[in-house]
């Protein structure tokens, strides 16, 4: 929860909103990208960002967004980030009252 | 030893490693009368342990361990009134998943959970958003835990839900602040701290100029680091460089990510949604001034504390903790984890007395995991 991952923004899907699509180690993931975009959010699309509990927090170079999903990955906080959105996923279907 | 698998540039590793001993060697730092450095982030403290680092450092340096894990400061009054309110009718009680085992006086919100409360693990408050949106009928409350990297999700969240009108989503705000703890680390007259490793994600969200009180006014270096093996030895060495020259100050290590004045959006989010309150209590620490943040009058819709009457500010205070737990003495490095009596006892990953025990940022948590792997390495 305090560490970010990195993900790979691939399209804007709400531009009042500021949601786009993040490509998180091959899962789709929505994320919000208020705190790094400019005027034009669809100049984020093919742009690295570290993004914290939904919410895209820095941009950062594919280089660094390597190096950085690695280490993740030897602390084991990769696969626990990407266990946690799946879980949410579960959460948001599980008993909605229509 | 492992060293050479384990790092994926051993040979920057080993120089770094060399230029650390060779700088505690000029400033006279031994095992009897080391440099203590505190890392304060939690994923700091993990990385040490997962890297074996405090085993490869030259014995002249002690790593103590910081209050950098939301979890594990989290008293258990705090767990309490989240069972609380998750049990109240009508309410969908969320949360990120590391809050679910943290032991609470009568139940765990995973223990709550089987109890019948309906209870879920979030990865964002974006989906507790969502979840109220298509639960019109019900109460959604998010549990808004930890420091200044997951504030601002929080802030933006109320902001939208406030824009949107959505008047059955609300935050049981517990976040907490990094500086003010440190500050009162500092204060405390038994604390012999040497130099910091700052976090690194924390500083990408306030920047680094939130800690140049520790430079200014007690004199102690501090380095923000990223938490790569390399990037915290080479924090080691900025903090050591600063001490064997009589300097203190703020140093950036992890510029790559960590912009000087912080992330802009998130600062002007947390500004507009959170206040600080005038005091909050830490698990192990006790009360420290200004290190908590409530929601302003403004965003009061969206205030789980008022909408519930439940929370730090209907003054339930200083409930006691668990009997034989030691995670308060651990915690302010008086005890290292295994010289608490309930370690690898009544105390386990598996059934944690202690919240130091239940997150992989926790010390114990991290001694218990990779005990294995250092008893190869001694």
């Amino acid at each position: 929860m305090c560490l970010g991952i990195p993900g790979k923004i691939t399209a804007i899907t709400d531009a009042a909103r500021l949601m786009a699509m993040a490509d998180v180690s091959g899962v789709r993931r929505e994320v919000n990208v208020a705190c790094i975009t400019g005027d034009d959010p669809s100049a984020l699309i093919g742009q690295w960002a570290l993004i914290h509990v939904g919410f895209a927090m820095s941009l950062i170079d594919e280089d660094e967004a390597a190096k950085t999903l690695e280490a993740l990955r030897d602390l084991g906080e990769a696969q626990e980030t990407l266990n946690q959105m799946a879980a949410s996923d579960k959460a948001l279907a599980a008993g909605v009252e229509t | 030893m492992k060293f050479a698998s384990e790092f994926r540039d051993p040979a920057a590793a080993r120089a770094l490693l060399s230029a650390i001993a060779r700088k505690a060697d000029e400033i006279g730092a031994t095992r009897a009368n080391p440099v203590h450095i505190m890392e304060i982030c939690g994923g700091h403290t993990h990385s040490i342990f997962r890297y074996g680092l405090d085993k490869l450092i030259h014995e002249g340096v002690e790593f103590i361990h910081g209050p950098g894990c939301p979890v594990c400061v989290l008293p258990m009054a705090r767990v309490d009134e989240c069972v609380e309110i998750a049990e109240t009718p009508g309410v969908i009680f969320t949360t990120f998943g590391d809050a679910m085992r943290v032991p609470g006086h009568r139940k765990s919100l995973l223990q709550a959970k089987s109890g019948g409360a309906d209870i879920r693990m979030v990865y964002s408050p974006l989906d507790a958003l969502e979840l109220a949106r298509r639960n019109p009928g019900r109460e959604v409350v998010f549990f808004g835990l930890g420091f200044e990297t997951t504030t601002p999700s929080t802030a933006l969240s109320i902001q939208a839900a406030a824009r949107e009108g959505l008047n059955n989503f609300s935050v049981f705000c517990n976040h907490i602040t990094v500086p003010e703890p440190i500050r009162a680390l500092l204060g405390d007259p038994d604390m012999m701290l040497d130099g910091f490793i700052g976090p690194g994600h924390v500083s990408m969200v306030i920047g680094i100029h939130p800690y140049d009180f520790i430079a200014r006014d007690f004199g102690k270096p501090i380095v923000v680091a990223g938490f790569e093996p390399t990037d915290l030895l080479q924090s080691v060495l900025m903090v050591l460089t600063q001490v064997a020259e009589g300097r203190a100050a703020v140093e950036n290590q992890y510029a790559r990510v960590v912009p000087e004045h912080g992330n802009p959006v998130s600062l002007a989010a947390i500004a507009d949604v959170y206040e600080a309150r005038p005091s909050f209590e830490w698990r192990g620490l006790g009360e420290i001034d200004a290190s908590g943040l409530r929601i302003r009058p403004r965003y009061a819709a969206f205030d789980a504390e008022e909408k519930f009457g439940i929370g730090y500010a209907t003054g339930r205070r200083n409930v006691p903790e668990v009997e034989g737990c030691a995670c308060g003495a651990v915690m302010i490095g008086k005890l290292k984890p295994t010289q608490c009596p309930q370690f690898g006892n009544g105390c386990t990953p598996e059934m944690p007395l202690g919240a130091l025990m239940v997150s992989s940022e926790g010390a114990c948590a991290a001694y218990w995991q990779y005990a294995g792997a250092r008893e190869a390495m001694a």
